[in-house]
């Protein structure tokens, strides 16, 4: 699409085409209620290899094997599995040089009711950071596609994780009422 | 007749390593499991279809699965110890809902957390890892009762039978190599083997 267009795709349309795109057709998830309406969606394309993992260091093991063996992979998680994953980022993906796409559907702020979701989720940036893995927060739909595209493309070519961390300002998030 | 857990014979993790390898005629892929499981494939002969993870714990399994995902054509095996696969048992729930026809696991079974200071494992006194995988699903899971049976029950399991578990009964002898700790150059000549190009 040209950029004068206006676009008029939801963020999880605009994920689906992007990856589908990029060539990745294996995305495993954890579940999330964020990110429902791109699970069903993924499940309903058949370019895509999509199902749901026990744990997210084992999606992340999943997508590493499917890497090594030529096909590039994605994972879907909330912000509180992102706090299983330090490890196999620190041991595995980083350290062997994997191009994981990490889609973090965030929780924990801008109108949480979990304490343990909002804890959780300061964890998030520190640790990526500290490993120096890229990590973008993505708040406009109008930015959606130029970050997810582009830093795909980068990840690929520099053989390094990037992780998206989709903000409640772009999907909405979890809303609930005082 | 299927070999209960505690008629296993006690084996030894390098013979059997050996005779895996030298069963596999394919270009098998083999993904080692952290310590004593990936020195001994080491050991066993070099191959450049061997993925031998460093950290990581628990993820040999869904590293193989991930493989033989992107290569449907290709074998793929899974080496991996019982304190690693007690870390991660639910991946047993994923391959079996998956069931992928060209994966096999090994499960390497001595009782220990062997590389920490041999502290038990629950496989040791109650959990049988066999039963664990057939709860999970893959219905293909057996007790190898002695290595004559390993030999049978994977050259079975390599006919893309799969997915199919087989584990054994080992004893505590530490690994007999060593791999290389260089995660790149495992992971670029891994890629190369499988005929990879990024």
């Amino acid at each position: 699409m040209n950029s004068s267009s206006v676009e008029t795709r939801s963020w999880h349309e605009i994920v689906l085409a992007t990856l589908k795109n990029n060539n990745v057709k294996l995305v495993v998830y954890v579940p999330d209620r964020v990110f429902t309406p791109l699970i069903e969606a993924l499940h309903a394309d058949d370019f895509f290899i999509t199902f749901p993992c026990t744990r997210e260091e084992e999606a992340l093991g999943i997508v590493t094997g499917a890497w090594m063996g030529g096909m590039r992979g994605a994972v879907l998680m909330q912000t509180s599995g992102f706090g299983t994953v330090p490890n196999v980022l620190a041991s595995l993906v980083v350290p062997s040089q994997i191009p994981a796409l990490i889609f973090v559907s965030e929780r924990g702020t801008l109108g949480e009711f979990n304490l343990g979701q909002a804890m959780v989720c300061k964890t998030v940036r520190p640790v990526l950071n500290s490993l120096a893995v890229e990590n973008i927060t993505i708040t406009r739909h109008d930015e959606l596609e130029f970050i997810i595209d582009r830093s795909i493309k980068q990840a690929v070519a520099t053989q390094a994780p990037v992780t998206f961390i989709l903000s409640p300002l772009l999907t909405g998030g979890k809303v609930f009422t005082v | 007749m299927a070999t209960p857990q505690h008629n296993a014979k006690v084996m030894n993790r390098f013979e059997l390593t050996k005779r895996l390898v030298g069963q596999l005629k394919r270009e098998e892929a083999v993904i080692g499991g952290i310590g004593n499981t990936n020195f001994d494939l080491c050991a066993a002969g070099q191959r450049a279809q061997n993925f031998y993870m460093l950290g990581s714990m628990g993820l040999a399994i869904p590293i193989a699965l991930g493989v033989a995902i992107a290569q449907p054509k290709r074998h793929v095996v899974a080496l991996e110890g019982d304190g690693s696969l007690l870390m991660q048992l639910g991946c047993l729930a994923t391959v079996a809902m998956r069931a992928p026809k060209n994966l096999t696991i090994v499960i390497w079974d001595n009782g220990l957390y062997q590389i920490t200071g041999s502290q038990p494992t629950a496989s040791a006194t109650t959990a049988d890892l066999v039963a664990i995988a057939q709860g999970s699903g893959i219905v293909k899971s057996a007790w190898a009762a002695d290595e004559a049976e390993f030999d049978r029950l994977l050259a079975a399991a390599l006919k893309d039978a799969g997915p199919s578990l087989i584990a054994a009964r080992i004893d505590g002898k530490p690994g007999v190599g060593a791999t290389d700790r260089d995660p790149v150059q495992i992971r670029t000549r891994f890629m190369a083997g499988l005929g990879v190009k990024r």
